[in-house]
């Protein structure tokens, strides 16, 4: 049960944007950004870089509903299960493995990323840009995992939940303008 | 040295703030909200909140960016922010606020550390839903900025009295409008 009084038909990160409107704004903006905005890493490679850190922080909720978008947006379901066992022999490009390895150690801390491994991304084509955004969508992560579990919210145990909710964070990451009264069963 | 190329001069997080303004305005954004807005928490006991998730994070910038704030707000020494670093239960601060802390302490390890005792302690001395909601994302914040100073490298005066003395000026410019380059 979450510490504070959430909406029980907005399980995980929506009841908590949703119960602080002015917190969750600035957040909200942030993560379309970041996971949706012009890049030149795809938003589904984005997705996984939030993937690899929920999973790191052993969010269930995150790491679901950021499995399932990078599912939606990859059109399959193999790159986001290889990529939680192992970054070194999933597949893709050895720049996204670099700078997974990147977002994997700043889960850590951001003492924890070395220059070793940013040497790496950028001998692998990683730009200034695509390092900066990934070690920000980490710690954006880390901030995300910590507010979803520090107050205890409820993490759906059917995946047709988290299906449900990739079809919607594909779209992007501002709050409907209609609210989500409509999810209300 | 910074593992990017960040605007050269500019210490802590307003390196990468220059880099990158879109990524730049929703994080002054959060902060304004959530360390400045109308809340009952004050000031001071929001940025002590951010100062101590900052010190467990061994973010040098930013715990002394925000202790220097925190210091003008509650006008003490930068010894009693140390003592709040050091052990905050042997301070003189509300039991609300020890509660508030040790719950900030928990998220800084992880979400999955915040334990039922801790927030019913909180909520007993007074504590209410929205502090408690706060404190946990004031943290959480801090988890993110501090992530994000240490994790590209960045370069931050090694003289303390250098954010003492910015504390007042920090206060009173908010996190909206000021200029990265001053």
């Amino acid at each position: 049960m979450p510490h504070i009084p959430l909406e029980e038909h907005l399980p995980g990160i929506t009841g908590l944007l949703e119960y602080k409107k002015d917190t969750a704004e600035p957040i909200r903006k942030l993560t379309q950004f970041l996971l949706r905005g012009p890049s030149t890493l795809t938003a589904g490679e984005r997705e996984l870089i939030a993937t690899v850190v929920s999973n790191g922080n052993e969010c269930t909720f995150c790491t679901n509903a950021h499995t399932a978008a990078a599912d939606k947006l990859l059109g399959e379901c193999d790159t986001s299960q290889a990529v939680k066992k192992n970054i070194a022999t999933a597949p893709v490009s050895e720049k996204m493995k670099a700078l997974l390895t990147i977002a994997s150690q700043v889960q850590k801390s951001g003492k924890a990323v070395t220059a070793q491994s940013i040497q790496k991304a950028k001998e692998e084509g990683a730009t200034d840009i695509e390092i900066h955004d990934t070690v920000l969508i980490a710690a954006l992560f880390a901030l995300y995992n910590r507010y979803v579990d520090g107050l205890s919210t409820v993490a759906p145990a059917d995946p047709a939940f988290y299906k449900g909710l990739a079809e919607r964070i594909s779209k992007g990451y501002m709050r409907l303008p209609q609210g989500y009264d409509h999810l209300k069963k | 040295m910074a593992h990017i190329n960040l605007p050269e001069g500019l210490p802590g997080i307003r390196g990468p703030m220059a880099f990158r303004p879109e990524t730049a305005k929703p994080l002054n954004e959060l902060a304004e909200v959530l360390l400045r807005s109308e809340n009952s928490l004050s000031r001071g006991e929001r940025e002590l909140i951010a100062t101590y998730v900052s010190s467990l994070n061994d973010c040098f910038y930013c715990q002394n960016t925000h202790g220097g704030i925190a210091q003008h707000y509650l006008q003490c020494s930068i010894d009693y922010i140390d003592s709040v670093k050091k052990n905050f239960e042997s301070t003189d601060l509300s039991d609300k606020l020890k509660a508030l802390l040790s719950i900030a302490a928990s998220v800084q390890k992880s979400g999955k550390h915040v334990k039922p005792e801790q927030i019913e302690k909180a909520k007993s001395l007074g504590a209410t839903d929205i502090e408690i909601h706060d404190t946990v994302l004031i943290a959480a914040a801090f988890c993110m900025f501090n992530r994000y100073v240490d994790g590209l490298a960045t370069w931050a005066p090694q003289d303390r009295n250098i954010y003492v003395e910015r504390g007042p000026r920090r206060a009173a410019e908010g996190y909206l409008d000021f200029d990265l380059y001053k």
